[in-house]
Formats: structure tokens, sequence, C-alpha cells
């Protein structure tokens, strides 16, 4: 697999492989980046943040509580489209408790 | 009614300012045009923001919300929402504001900060050729639309632009359904962040053209497509190189402008390399008593930088208002050899320490920023990387310092 | 029952709409057409706004006749509907070489009963100190002046609405037929009849004439290109700088504008649709290049607008005819430059011809507009009141231009109203100023649609299929890699 490095504004071009000693990381130019892509190869993880509906008919902006595997961003999107909530709503309420299975909540970031 | 400082602008460094003014016993005035305070970072939905100043990762709504909630819980800060300023009058030290409950109103201040803030370079400042239909739209105002109205301004997304606005609107619309064609950047290089390059583009396989451009909008009342091309080296569009791209909606990240048009006429020096003012170290203007911070002062990448220039700001103009700013002699700090500017554009004689920002023209690898004064070098520090999208710091002693500094680099 | 007219007037630029006005004065039912959803979407909104003095145009034309004449009407015409027009007088300017194309705009303006007179630099420089180096004559016209073509345009509409008049917007005419002394007009909308039937169709015009069955003349479209500079740039020029005329046109232009700011342009090519608005990167070179030698101070780097205007001819003059083939058809066809200067005269002239086909009285009472209240035009106790009685006239919304919220609803109420967001920005520019509404427009589609009882998103731009906001952000389905 093929990224580049987000670690610094150097952007190393990562070329990351799984060898019999395990997974190995090239291009990079420092030990960052080969924790980077180590964690890119095995388990991309991303905080998603998106909004959702409220009963009155705005939108609240919500974020997962934290890192959420990478593959799994769609289903929880997909989730999001499909449900209101009710206001008032305050930041840090949590609106979907460990969604799509991924161990994170679906939390408000500000308030309506 | 008086005030010791007032800020117009209740935005990421107004709202640090406030604190920091108040913090100093000053009573302080926020005047924000908007009805919350927070300013932009109340659309910007997404994470990454306070890694610096808070050392953990907040969404833009919830960083201004810290701010907000102290501004709001101390007394002697005063808010005013909807609120216009719409002329300072900085020797007789008066400010002139409209909103729906005060009406016209004139007050006298002992300080004033400027924190306005930004605007977006639009299509017609580019120049953009073509049609002008609907589905033009700088990044900055689809956000707004999807991030606080709730609606999408279309669903085949072309971006000029690989500012970070214009990176994070790529993810966003794509979270959104829409479909998001490319990024096109008129330089060899990108002006956002790494991050946001691999996280909002290659995460979901939009292509980002380095040295392209939209040579022409093509339709009537909505936007159809775009003719796009490469560029030259001298930025010119190779038009034999031209190609349609089927679209129906063109969103702009081009650059912004620190939206100094209140205070232009004011006696203030303005720095044509940043468009904003050229400040001391206490981010004062030329202009005694009037100080600058965030994105009318110069533009940031991190909100952490603005609100730690607002703070510097807030605290300065409190202490200028009751009488207590120290002043003294300047040394000029100047910018050559790679160094696009440096800002504080003045430091004060002194013995302790202080921190110059600066921002580079292009990428540099493997740079050596040095810090040069009365022919000595005061200060020097390798890179492996500077980028003109991430803005850097030095600190300087300033027992160190003659007559004037100059940062440069040595590649 | 309700659908017939007196009079049909096809086409609401600032000539259709100039008839309509006329017309009102009289006790005659008379309607307007217009395709766009708003008047002055054609050459009227697209144009250098200048009020020509007429030296420029061949003596005994049609061209000569109505611009000396509109010239002489414009300012009170402006007052009336309280309309900004700034009589800035005008210069064209040459070099050394100059001097005797010059002379024979001299000539022409004299013929023409047009006050003017060659001057040397050293004049040239008291009335326009930031001029080219190398400008060394003028001819200079004091009675030439500027004003906002589609304000004016909009204003004659509300006039003409106010007075009974009606304007059906977003509608176009499909079809024409004239039997037993009537006109039949139908639009995708309706169908309206009328005795007299005007053609003010602009761009359109021909096929309205085809409609008719009248005998063709040949038309040809020329766009004009244009840069908008930032208001910082108004006080640089304070009247209109010509250079030479050459046969595709006045040349480029620098001139103020009512509103403060200042335009360069336009560029004068041939095109081969009337509704070919694109701006070229060719043309902006050739206005980078044409402005620079007349005018000292150029700064691109202050343009906040590119835009562009399409002007059609017919022939060398303005037709301004009765039809020989259809009785009680009035044509007018190829007003182009200066076209808005004459629009008053022609108007008048019009309505003398509508006359001697239906005798109408005039009308003993008429409403005058309303003044047109903006929120930088007031003193601050005037504010206040307003204020206290309002609280919207204390909410800006566009920052720029500074535009109060009260402004853009009246402008959304007012007897033409406004619709889309370009409407509202041509009456009242919210979004005109160098932010180019990205802060305000989110607002202003929030106040069209509140007012208008609509939802967002069938708040428009401007135009069929303009809508900004397109859906509600959940309403759609997000695509993963599996679906």
């Amino acid at each position: 697999m093929n990224t580049i490095c987000i670690m610094c504004p150097m952007g190393c071009p990562l070329t990351i492989t799984e060898t019999e000693s395990g997974i190995k990381v090239e291009g990079n130019t420092c030990k960052r980046g080969e924790i980077y892509g180590k964690q890119e190869y095995t388990c991309p993880q991303r905080v998603v943040t998106s909004l959702v509906a409220t009963d009155d008919g705005r939108v609240v902006s919500v974020k997962t509580s934290g890192l959420v595997d990478k593959d799994k961003i769609f289903d929880i999107l997909k989730v999001l489209k499909g449900i209101t909530v009710k206001t008032p709503v305050a930041t840090g309420d949590c609106i979907i408790a460990n969604v799509c299975d991924s161990g994170a909540d679906i939390v408000a970031t500000s308030s309506l | 009614m008086r005030y010791d400082v007032a800020i117009i602008g209740g935005g990421p460094a107004g709202m640090a300012a406030a604190l920091s003014a108040r913090e100093k016993g000053a009573t302080v005035a926020i005047f924000e045009r908007d009805v919350r305070l927070g300013g932009i970072l109340n659309q910007c939905i997404h994470n990454g923001f306070g890694l610096h100043y808070f050392k953990e990762e907040l969404t833009g709504p919830e960083y201004a919300k810290r701010f907000r909630d102290k501004v709001e819980a101390t007394e002697g800060i005063d808010i005013f929402l909807e609120a216009m300023v719409l002329d300072i009058n900085p020797q007789e030290k008066t400010i002139t504001f409209v909103n729906p409950e005060k009406g016209f109103t004139t007050l006298s201040v002992g300080a004033i900060v400027l924190a306005m803030g930004c605007r977006e370079r639009t299509a017609g400042a580019i120049n953009m050729t073509g049609s002008r239909p609907a589905g033009i739209y700088t990044a900055g105002m689809a956000q707004r639309l999807s991030n606080i109205n709730g609606y999408m301004v279309g669903k085949k997304i072309v971006i000029l632009g690989s500012g970070d606005i214009g990176l994070i609107m790529a993810r966003r619309m794509t979270f959104e359904g829409a479909e998001v064609k490319m990024v096109l950047e008129l330089m060899p290089y990108s002006a956002g962040l790494k991050r946001n390059i691999v996280q909002c583009l290659d995460d979901y396989g939009i292509p980002l053209k380095f040295s392209y451009t939209v040579t022409r909008v093509i339709g009537k009342n909505r936007v159809e497509g775009l003719y796009i091309a490469p560029v030259d080296e001298n930025r010119r569009p190779i038009l034999e190189k031209e190609e349609f791209v089927e679209c129906d909606t063109l969103l702009l990240s081009v650059g912004l402008i620190p939206e100094n048009d209140l205070v232009n006429d004011k006696g203030i020096q303005f720095s044509p390399i940043t468009s904003g003012a050229i400040v001391d170290e206490h981010r004062q203007t030329c202009v005694e008593g009037v100080f600058a911070c965030g994105n009318v002062l110069h533009v940031h990448d991190l909100v952490d930088n603005v609100s730690e220039e607002g703070t510097i700001a807030g605290a300065s103009a409190a202490d200028y208002a009751m009488g207590k700013l120290s002043m003294g002699n300047k040394i000029p700090v100047l910018a050559k050899d790679g160094v696009r500017y440096a800002l504080p554009h003045y430091i004060y004689e002194g013995e302790d320490k202080v921190r110059v920002y600066f921002r580079v023209g292009q990428v540099y690898k493997n740079a050596t920023l040095i810090a040069t004064s009365g022919g000595e070098k005061v200060f020097s520090k390798k890179y492996m990387i500077l980028a003109p999208g991430e803005m850097g710091f030095v600190l300087l002693d300033k027992s160190k310092l003659k007559e004037s500094v100059t940062l440069s680099l040595e590649v | 029952m309700t659908n017939n007219y007196d009079v049909i007037i096809v086409g609401g630029g600032v000539v259709g709409t100039a008839v309509l006005m006329q017309l009102s004065r009289y006790n005659l039912k008379t309607l307007l057409i217009e395709k766009e959803d708003d008047v002055s979407c054609g050459a009227s909104r697209a144009n250098s706004g200048i009020v020509h003095a007429g030296y420029d145009c061949v003596p005994n034309t049609q061209k000569a006749y109505f611009n000396v004449l509109g010239n002489r009407m414009f300012a009170d015409h402006c007052r009336e509907l309280d309309v900004p027009y700034r009589n800035t007088g005008s210069l064209v300017v040459c070099d050394e070489d100059g001097l005797e194309g010059l002379q024979v705009l001299l000539e022409k303006g004299k013929a023409n009963g047009v006050r003017c007179e060659i001057i040397g630099r050293d004049r040239i420089l008291e009335i326009e100190p930031n001029i080219g180096d190398a400008i060394q004559y003028a001819l200079y016209a004091p009675d030439a002046g500027i004003v906002s073509p589609y304000k004016l345009t909009i204003a004659q509409a509300d006039y003409g609405v106010l007075n009974g008049g009606e304007i059906k917007a977003s509608e176009k005419v499909v079809s024409i037929s004239h039997e037993g002394g009537h006109y039949t007009v139908t639009t995708q909308k309706g169908v309206y009849t009328s005795a007299v039937l005007i053609n003010s169709a602009g761009a359109g015009c021909m096929e309205i004439e085809k409609m008719l069955g009248e005998n063709l003349r040949p038309i040809s479209y020329r766009v004009g290109e244009y840069f908008v500079l930032d208001s910082t740039e108004g006080k640089q020029v304070s009247t209109v700088i010509f250079p030479l005329p050459t046969k595709a046109g006045k040349g480029i232009l620098v001139a103020p504008t009512v509103d403060g700011n200042v335009i360069y342009g336009p560029t004068s090519t041939p095109v081969e649709k009337g509704d070919d608005v694109s701006v070229s990167q060719s043309g902006l070179d050739t206005i980078k290049a044409g402005v620079s030698k007349t005018y000292k101070v150029p700064a691109f780097r202050k343009v906040i607008r590119v835009y562009a205007g399409v002007r059609t001819e017919v022939g060398s003059d303005f037709v301004i005819e009765k039809s020989s083939i259809n009785e009680g058809y009035i044509k007018l066809l190829g007003i182009c430059s200066p076209g808005l200067t004459s629009a008053p005269a022609i108007a008048k002239h019009v309505c003398d011809m509508v006359l001697g086909f239906i005798s109408a009285t005039a009308k003993s009472e008429l409403k005058s507009l309303p003044k047109h209240k903006k929120f930088t035009a007031m003193d601050k106790e005037e504010l206040d009141q307003l204020i206290k009685e309002d609280p919207r006239w204390g909410r800006l919304i566009c920052r720029c231009e500074k535009v109060s919220e009260a402004e853009i609803v009246n402008a959304i109420h007012s007897p033409f109203p406004a619709t889309t967001v370009d409407a509202v920005k041509r009456r009242v520019r919210a979004g005109m100023g160098r932010c180019q509404g990205g802060f305000c427009a989110p607002r202003v589609i929030e106040i069209l649609a509140r007012e208008l009882n609509i939802p967002i998103t069938s708040v428009k731009k401007g135009g069929e299929g303009s809508e900004i906001a397109v859906e509600p952000i959940k309403s759609g389905i997000a695509t993963g890699e599996e679906e």
C-alpha cells in the first residue's frame, strides 16, 4: 500500500508491505512515519464529523467521540442520514451510543 | 457608557482578546456581526482544532464554545450581537455601531482591538472567465449553507484551490452524498495541510491536480460544466490541453483576504504582503491604541495561533487603556531570502524573550532559518521542510538584538 | 376575459419598461411580458451605464435624435423615479496624433446640437487628474452622465405596476397571431390579447418579428466585457473617459458608477448568440491593454467582478417604427448604445404612436414611487427612529454594501417584487460588494424564503434552474464503497 505520511509537512511518500518479519514501512524519514505507516496499514482510523437533522427542521453538528475504523465511515454516515434528534441539543450530548459497533458514540458538537 | 477596550469581531481572536483584556482589569465590549460569538469556527464542524492550545482535538464549534462559555460567564465583558461597527475614530477613541436592539450608537473607549477576520477571494477577484450562473460558490459560503443552514449546494462538484477550506469541503460534500470530481490547484504545491490532503482527498479517491486551473465556466443559469487546463510556468493556461469536465458546482478556495475595510482610511499602515496592519509586539498598529489580531492581521492556518495572538492584543489593549503599556525603543523585524514575512514587524528593546512568527514563500526542504542582528546570528534552526501553508515561529532573546533583526533562509 | 389588454409589450428591458411607465400614465390596460424572472435581465443589466451626450451618433439618424432628446430628459426622469443619476461629463481622449479624430466628433456633436469642445492637457487634468501620460487632447461633453441601468429599468417597472400596468415575468412568448384587429400572444403559461403590440424584446426581437411574418432584417450581436472595481477605487475617477471611437464602438472606457465603483470596458466582439454573456480571457486582456492607454492608475488587483452584456444590432441605426404589414404593431429593434440614454425619449415617442392607434385619456392622478430608503443614505436620527419602529433597519445583512434587512424586505414587497437573489442584489446591492455575496447570500436566501413563503430549496439565484441550496443535506443517501 502507498500513502503519504501526515505527521509533518514533509509528506513522505510511504510504501507499506507485509513481510515475513512483519509490516515494513519504506520512504519515511523519521520514526513517527513508521508508526503512522503501520497504523494506516493495519487499522486506519478517523474521527467522523457530520450533521444530523433535528426535529425542528434544522441540523446540529456531531462527531464520533473517538477514532473509528476507516471502513466504518460510510456505515456511520448512513445511520446519521436516517435519524432525527429532539431539540434542545447540547454540546456533548450522546446521540447514538456505540454507533455501528465502532466503540465510539455519536455526540453533538454544538447546541441548538 | 464607556469601555476600556472595544473588540471588533467575536470570533476566536476577539474572544481571546476579550478574556485577556478583562483579566487585566479592563471593562470590555465585543461587537459581533452574527447572532452568536464564535465566528467562522461555528461552521467548521470538522475536527483538528485546539491540539496546541487545549492539547486535545476539537471541532470548530467545540473550540468556539470553550471561549464563548468563558466570555459569557465573565462579568465586565458586554457582548453586542448582530452588531455592525460602522466607523471608528482612533484619535478620539470612539466606535460607532448599529444593531437591532441598540440602534445607532457611538461609544467612547480606551482602546480598540481589530479582530474582524478575513473574507474569501471570489470568482470576480480571480477574473474567472466563462458564464456566471448559479453553482459557483466560495468554499466558505458553501460550508455555511451546508453546516449551519443544512443544505447541499450541488451534487457534482469541482473545487478550485487546495487551501484547507477547499480540502475540508471536499470531504464534507462527499460525506453528504455529492460526487467531488477533482480538486485543482494553480500552484505546483498545496497551501493546505498534508493531513487534509490525505484525510479529505486520498481517503475518498478524489484527484488533486497541481498546476491546473479552470479556464471557462459553462452553463446559462446553472453550472453545466467547466473547461480546465494545465498551466505553464507563468501560470497561464495551456489552452491546447483544455478539457471539459461535467459538473453542477464549482467551489472556490483561492485565498483569504484580511477584512480591513473598516479601517482602511484611519492612518493605519498596512503590509502589502499580509494585507494586514503593521504591528509591534503588543500587536499595536502604528495608530496608538488600535490593536489587531487574528486573520484580520494576517491569515493563519491554525486557530490556536489566533487565540494566542488575540490574548496578546487584548492584554496589551487593556494595558494601553489603563496607561500601563510599556513601549520604548523599537527594533524592526525584517524578512528576506525566502521568508515571506515576519510578524510582529517591531519588537521593543528589553531583556525578555519574544516570539516572532514567520511564513515562507514556497516549499523548502532542508533549509535553515536564521535570525541576524547587528551582523551576528542570534538564532538558527534547521528544518527538514518549510511550507507556505504552515506558519512557524522563532523565540528571540531580546538582549541579543541590536537596531534590527532579519529572518532569512539558508537553503 | 381578464386576459384582454389594450397594449402588450414584449420585453422588459430599459426600453420596454420605459414604455410601460409612459403608458401607465394613460387610461390604458397594459401588459408587459418578460421571459426572465426579473426585468433588466438582458442588455439593460450589463452595459456601461453611461448617459451619452450624443456627439458620437451620425447626424440625422434615429440614434442622434433620441440620444440628444433622451439626454435632456434624463435628470428629470431619474428624479421622478428616485434613481441615482450623476452628471459627470465625459472626455474622449487622444494623444498627439488623435486631434483629427476629435474634430470629426466635434463636428458631429455640433450637428447633433450637443454641447462639446476640444480641450488641451491642462484643462483635462483639471477635470480628470488620473488621465494617461500620453493624452494631449480631449473632446469634453459636459452633459454626459452615469446611471445604474438596472435600477432605472426596475424603477420604471415599479412605476408602471404602481400605476396599473401589469408585468408577467418568467413567461416566454411562444406564438403570436394577428386576426380580427387583435393580437393574441401565447406564452407557456397563458394567452393574452391586445389591440397594440410592442416589440422591445432586445436580443430576441427577431423571434417576435418572425411570429408576425414581418420582413426580416439581418440581426447581429456584439458582446461587451467589463471589469468592476472595488468601491475603494471610486475616488480615482470622476468622469467618463473614452478613447477615440473606432468602427467597433466607443472603445474601452473608464467610468465611475453611481454606486461608487469603477468600471473598465467594454470590449466589442461579434458573437453568434444573443444570450452568450460569457467573459473571455482575450476580452479581459483587451480591456487591460485599452485602459492602460488612457488611464494612469489602473488597479486590476481591485477587480471584484467581471461581466459581459450583449448588444443587438439591426443595421446601423435604431429601428423604431410602425409595421407596414401588421396594423398596431410597433417595433423597437436594435436598440443598442445609446439605447439607455434614449429610452425615456423613445418611450414618449412610442406612447404617442400608441395613442395614434387607441385614443385614451391621461390619468387624473398618478402615484409616485416611494423614496428608496437606504441605510447608507440616512442620518443618525432618522435611522435611530426607523430602527425603533422596525428593528430590521438595524440588522445589516450585507456587510460590504451596508444593506439592512428592511431594505431587502422592501425590495421583495415592491410593486414589481424581487423574487431571486440576483433581483434583490440589483435593487438594494446586497452581494454587489467585494465579498460578492459570500457572506450575505445565505441570509438573503433565508429572507427570500421567509417573505415569499417558499422552501429554501426553491430560492433561485436568477433564472430557471438556478437554485442555490439544491436539497436538504439530510435527504440524500451517503454512498459508501459497497453501494
